[in-house]
């Protein structure tokens, strides 16, 4: 397939139909409101589900309800209406049915802004919801790379049975880019849907949906369980990007646009011979911590540069453990870094080593 | 005794709808014997291998346990919503909701609503006993004016704590619900007219006429502080004039397909 100009939103909404997507639940909330509006279109178009929710909880439990019958489902919001989905969430994580959910991140708190930013990063990726879980959450920094992990994610949710997160923020749901589409899949048939979904105990016994678990150690083995599925998934689904690290001194490390962002700046940097390097986390949960640990051991100084107060920095400097000073770059409220601000923050990191040694 | 004379005397048996769990409820509870009627309803039908259970958060919150059929367990009050998930990817499977006065109409007044707006082919038992029972007797919005509750010591004061929502009511105004009707559990006569109306409403969903709902005035023994017996007049006395039965909202569509 070829290349063609298409806007975030647009992009993963139609990578998500292509996936199989069978449902879709959703609110509309700026800046991700195209996303919905191209499943309203195109989802009766293919004789799939598309439904306007009365809100985000009710549509994260409509997602609920649809993943229980086994199949792939999506909703997508922005932070606020994240917020609201928070309680299903926890409930879906609880009863282990796989489920999509795209956040393209706005300002905040509160009502805030519909400008770019990653303030959510803590809510998503810590859990958010109540309860021992955590969410696959990746971060894409290009329109194709949103476009593949949504796609990835429907894979990833049924591999785990777990809610997988795509993480971005207002530019990319808003940005156009030459991308390309995957193949269209074709949809689960009714009569393969898992052997643990809602269809009707016919010539079975009844299969239960359920995140109840009364007595504490039979609760407690349910949380085992999880943890051993997150362990695995710890093993197996770390993704990052890495540029200009080999012979780095100093490490930048950045997700999402901010990654790309900082991307030009070591860029610029590296021709006043500043050896700086970027790592860009795309698996959020789980976390690169052994790969920063890594470069903690090669480097004399990480940087970490967000969208927002300071968050990620700390998985940053628990990875780190001390070995190297950990300094931070973060813009709010909506407002994105530009290249040269964050090559100013570089300069001064090469400067404190220059000090130093 | 033969064989035959065993089968002769056979006057009650438990519905294939039933699982064999003793439950939990508590003595002279009347969630039992809405259990009862909807499984013999889905027994009847023959629905019961096509038949998606949503239980609530409240003191049905195990109903999973005692219906023999597939179920799922919804976040309280959003058992309407997963139901519209479940039924919209599964058109043709029957599904239903089972949701207490304030999963329903308190912390799930919002989906029950929308869900009655949209005309969502989905069946909703809701049981009104008047108060919170699994969190222990508090006020619920069904709590009647002058009501005891944990929450209430004094009794509902109105002027504090508003008035009662009477759902039927609420929910007939809207396009989308198609039958929606309060029967009572406080003695057999009613209790065979709730059934009928239960499998009324499961009828309405197979024909795919849209919302439906039964609302049951039911007994809370524990919380109200009452024997079991007492229980039972006191929705004769007390509930049944702030709660009248009747059918609230019988569309057309149905007496064209023919009512029972
Ligand atoms: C979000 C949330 N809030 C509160 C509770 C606590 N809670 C459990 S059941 C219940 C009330 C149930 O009452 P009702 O719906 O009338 O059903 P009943 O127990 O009387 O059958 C409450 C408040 C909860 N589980 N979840």
């Amino acid at each position: 397939m070829a290349k063609e100009l298409l806007k975030g939103n647009v992009a993963f909404a139609e990578a998500a139909i292509r996936a199989g997507c069978e449902a879709y639940f959703g609110y509309p909330i700026t800046p991700q409101t195209e996303a919905l509006e191209h499943m309203s279109k195109r989802m009766p178009e293919l004789g799939r589900v598309f439904l306007q929710a009365e809100s985000e909880v009710a549509a994260i439990n409509m997602v609920y309800g649809a993943a229980s019958a086994g199949v792939r489902v999506m909703s997508s919001s922005s932070s606020p209406g994240v917020s609201l989905m928070m309680e299903g969430l926890s409930y879906i994580a609880g009863s282990e049915v796989p489920v999509v959910l795209v956040d393209i991140m706005r300002g905040g708190p509160g009502l805030g802004n519909i400008a770019p930013s990653q303030g959510d990063y803590n809510q998503i990726v810590k859990g958010g919801g109540h309860g021992d879980y955590r969410p696959i959450v990746l971060a894409p920094a290009t329109v194709q790379e949103l476009i593949d992990l949504t796609v990835e994610a429907f894979d990833l949710a049924e591999k785990y049975r777990c809610v997988v997160i795509v993480l971005a923020d207002g530019s990319l749901g808003q940005m156009m880019e030459p991308a390309e589409l995957p193949p269209m899949q074709v949809v689960r048939p009714v009569d393969k849907r898992p052997d643990w979904a809602l269809t009707g105990a016919k010539g079975r016994d009844p299969n239960v949906i359920t995140s109840i678990y009364i007595d504490p150690a039979i609760e407690e083995v349910f949380n085992r369980k999880l943890m051993a599925k997150q362990a695995e998934i710890e093993v197996n689904e770390i993704r990052y990007r890495e540029v200009l690290l080999d012979d780095a001194e100093i490490a930048v490390v950045a997700f999402g646009t901010a990654g790309r962002i900082v991307q030009s700046a070591v860029k610029a940097a590296r021709e006043e011979g500043i050896r700086v390097g970027l790592l860009r986390p795309i698996s959020l949960y789980p976390y690169p911590f052994e790969r920063v640990h890594r470069l903690a051991e090669q480097v004399q100084a990480i940087m970490v540069v967000e969208m927002n107060g300071g968050q990620m920095v700390n998985d940053v400097r628990m990875a780190v453990e001390g070995l190297v000073p950990v300094s931070f770059y973060g813009r709010m409220g909506g407002m994105v870094p530009l290249p040269d601000e964050v090559l100013e923050e570089i300069r001064k990191v090469q400067a404190s080593i220059d000090v130093a040694g | 005794m033969t064989n035959k004379e065993l089968v002769e005397s056979l006057i009650y048996t438990k519905p294939e709808g039933l699982t064999s769990a003793v439950t939990h409820y508590c003595p002279g509870c009347t969630h039992g014997i809405a259990h009862r009627l909807l499984a013999e309803v889905i027994d009847e039908m023959g629905v019961r291998e096509e038949t998606i259970g949503i239980a609530p958060v409240g003191c049905a919150v195990f109903a999973y346990d005692y219906f023999n059929m597939d179920f799922a367990e919804a976040a309280h009050g959003r058992a309407p919503a997963m139901a519209t998930g479940l039924k919209r990817v599964s058109p043709d499977k029957v599904v239903f909701t089972y949701q207490g006065d304030g999963d329903l109409a308190s912390i799930g007044a919002g989906e029950i609503l929308h869900a009655a707006g949209r005309g969502e082919n989905i069946t909703v038992i809701f049981i009104n006993n008047a108060i919170y029972g699994m969190t222990g007797g508090q006020m619920a919005p069904t709590t009647l004016p002058g009501q005891r509750t944990t929450s209430t010591p004094l009794g509902r004061d109105v002027e504090m704590h508003g008035f009662p929502l009477r759902m039927c009511e609420i929910l007939s105004q809207l396009d989308g619900a198609v039958y929606v009707v309060r029967r009572s559990l406080h003695n057999v006569a009613n209790i065979r007219k709730a059934k009928k109306a239960i499998r009324q409403a499961f009828e309405v969903q197979r024909q795919g006429l849209g919302f439906s709902m039964v609302e049951l005035l039911s007994s809370c023994p524990t919380n109200w502080g009452m024997s079991a017996a007492e229980a039972l007049n006191w929705i004769e006395e007390h509930m049944l004039p702030a709660y009248p039965l009747g059918d609230y909202k019988v569309s057309p569509a149905i007496s064209k397909h023919g009512g029972n």
